[in-house]
């Protein structure tokens, strides 16, 4: 009985065993590579700009000079830009969750708005910018102001937040409904008592993350025609503003090296402000998520 | 008694107002599509009106300033696809390969460690990217390449594809997850190594997710703009050689808005037009991905 040939088989089981090593070493390899890329994109961006980076570069305006630039009305900009952005577009967002979870029927077009919802997830943020230019700077005669770059960037993340307003929507058990129900509720007490504070954890986690994606966006603002010298502090929502991706893409087009160390400390902020936001992400969701 | 009952009124119109404003909620994204089609279609009608269409869509030239303005949108699509191309190249094999490492070999410690990391990667602003490949990726394959201008198509297509890894990775990663264990478990114990489980197996059973992860990224890689703004110049030009400086339909639009094309001018309406070409290459990237994602979903 020789069925199999040992030798055969042990020749390619050797072989095959080389390759499952082998193989999860590159595997490894191309999870590190990440990691790598960030590494060295930050250390690049750290050596050349900290130099930059003191008190006087958070509270200068631009200039024509490297050494006297500095990023105060970016920063003001982004400031103002949030408080734009993020009433309308929670307001907006955790309504068109409540209202998918909530209320709406399983119908035609209640589809049909989760399909928009995902699809404009994938519009490219160039494309956002042109329907600003054109519906809220020129339609609705807003100039390149404030409210018209905020309006634009809320519609941007909406998709964002109601996808993960939804979530945090529908991980409430309904036993919790029931209960409140039970109690004699009506459907908007039962929202605004029960579901609501369960949900905010996960809104707000959400939500934040979605701003901080709306804080290193360049392009749509570029069209709403955000400038990037600003030697003035915006006074309302009407104001003409810049932030601070701009002024980073401002300096980055310089052909002047000193310009590319200004731009260096600029990413730096851009970066620590990102690093804040999606902190305080974290500890909301570690610290305030329920486990029912 | 009389306070109690105008509060019941009170709580009864809140009981029918609360719907109408959360649906309304919902109509504002609809109508913001309907708003982007719109604005898109009716500016390059206007468009259209002063330029041919076939022009428009069998031109080799995009000239659009000055006198003997041209637009064939073909250099800008060749652009924005070599672009796609590269990025696809950098990103589909790592991102592949991260996910099939985080899915089927990394040890649980290493997975808290790496998936995050590569979130972060994610969050990066693209402008930050664009920096990075203008003044590190670029000078580095000048080094590499003689004679790189400093502005290619290559740079920056390599550094939308390190943007791009992280969702490919961690959207195939979530289909490989969702393979079930005794399907990795029958292939083990039929004696399969864990390559042979991953490839043979696992990555089969996942291609629907994976496949709609690759569409999204090369949707990403079409629109993406920051990058390209900054790294790959402003030269339309029909070519296929990484190194020469190219323009894309969304740096495109980027140059439009930053000079000053006067509003009215067919300069100005062209960046609709254009636009309206992005939107629908990303859309039919998104609705295919979206329909192959579920379309083939098996079902275990």
């Amino acid at each position: 009985m020789n069925l199999v040939d040992k030798q055969v088989v042990q020749n390619k089981m050797n072989k095959r065993i080389i390759s499952n090593r082998v193989m999860r070493q590159m595997f490894f390899l191309a999870s590190v590579f990440g990691i790598v890329v960030l590494a060295v994109l930050l250390y690049r961006i750290f050596s050349e700009g900290l130099p930059y980076l003191d008190w006087r570069f958070l509270t200068s305006f631009a200039s024509r000079f490297p050494e006297e630039a500095g990023i105060k009305a970016a920063i003001a900009g982004s400031v103002w830009l949030m408080a734009v952005t993020a009433p309308i577009s929670l307001v907006l967002g955790v309504g068109t969750a409540i209202y998918l979870e909530e209320y709406a029927k399983e119908n035609k077009f209640t589809q049909f708005i989760r399909m928009n919802i995902s699809n404009l997830a994938g519009v490219p943020s160039v494309v956002f910018g042109l329907l600003g230019l054109t519906v809220f700077v020129r339609l609705m005669d807003m100039g390149r102001s404030i409210i018209a770059g905020g309006l634009t960037m809320s519609l941007l993340i909406l998709p964002i937040i109601v996808v993960s307003s939804q979530e945090a929507i529908r991980a409430i058990p309904k036993n919790q409904y029931e209960a409140s129900y039970a109690m004699g509720a009506t459907k908007w007490q039962t929202i605004r008592r029960i579901v609501l504070p369960a949900a905010i954890p996960g809104i707000l986690t959400g939500g934040i993350l979605a701003l901080s994606r709306a804080i290193g966006e360049t392009a749509p603002l570029l069209m709403i025609g955000a400038l990037s010298f600003i030697a003035y502090l915006p006074e309302n929502i009407w104001s003409g503003f810049t932030v601070l991706p701009i002024q980073i893409f401002n300096w980055t087009g310089r052909p002047q090296e000193e310009f590319h160390l200004v731009a260096s400390a600029g990413i730096i902020v851009l970066l620590i402000i990102l690093l804040l936001m999606n902190s305080i992400a974290v500890v909301i969701r570690n610290k305030f998520s329920k486990r029912y | 008694m009389n306070e109690k009952k105008s509060n019941q009124h009170f709580l009864r119109i809140l009981e029918k107002v609360a719907p109408a404003f959360f649906l309304l909620c919902a109509i504002i994204s609809v109508l913001t599509t309907i708003g982007i089609i719109l604005t898109l279609l009716v500016e390059t009608i206007t468009f259209f009106n002063r330029v041919s269409f076939t022009e428009f869509i069998t031109g080799t030239e995009w000239w659009p300033f000055g006198e003997n303005a041209s637009y064939g949108i073909l250099p800008l699509i060749s652009g924005t696809l070599l672009i796609a191309v590269i990025a696809m190249i950098v990103a589909l094999p790592i991102g592949l390969a991260s996910a099939i490492y985080l899915s089927e070999f990394a040890p649980p410690k290493v997975r808290k460690v790496v998936k995050p990391i590569l979130e972060v990667l994610a969050g990066v602003p693209t402008i930050v990217y664009g920096f990075f490949a203008l003044t590190f990726v670029t000078p580095m394959l000048q080094l590499a390449i003689d004679d790189l201008p400093i502005f290619n198509a290559l740079s920056p297509g390599i550094v939308v594809g390190i943007m791009i890894i992280p969702m490919i990775a961690s959207l195939s990663e979530d289909a490989m997850s969702s393979v079930p264990d005794p399907m990795r478990e029958g292939a083990l114990a039929l004696g399969s190594t864990r390559l042979e489980v991953a490839l043979k197996v696992v990555v089969p059973a996942a291609l629907s997710g994976i496949i709609g992860s690759f569409l999204l990224g090369i949707s990403r890689a079409i629109g993406e703009t920051m990058i390209v703004s900054v790294a790959a110049g402003s030269t339309p030009k029909l070519t296929t050689d990484v190194t020469e400086s190219i323009q894309t339909m969304t740096g495109y639009i980027v140059q439009v808005t930053l000079g000053d094309a006067s509003y009215g001018s067919t300069t100005y309406y062209s960046i609709y037009a254009v636009g309206i070409t992005l939107f629908v290459f990303t859309l039919i990237m998104n609705l295919l991905s979206q329909y192959i994602s579920s379309r083939f979903k098996e079902d275990y």
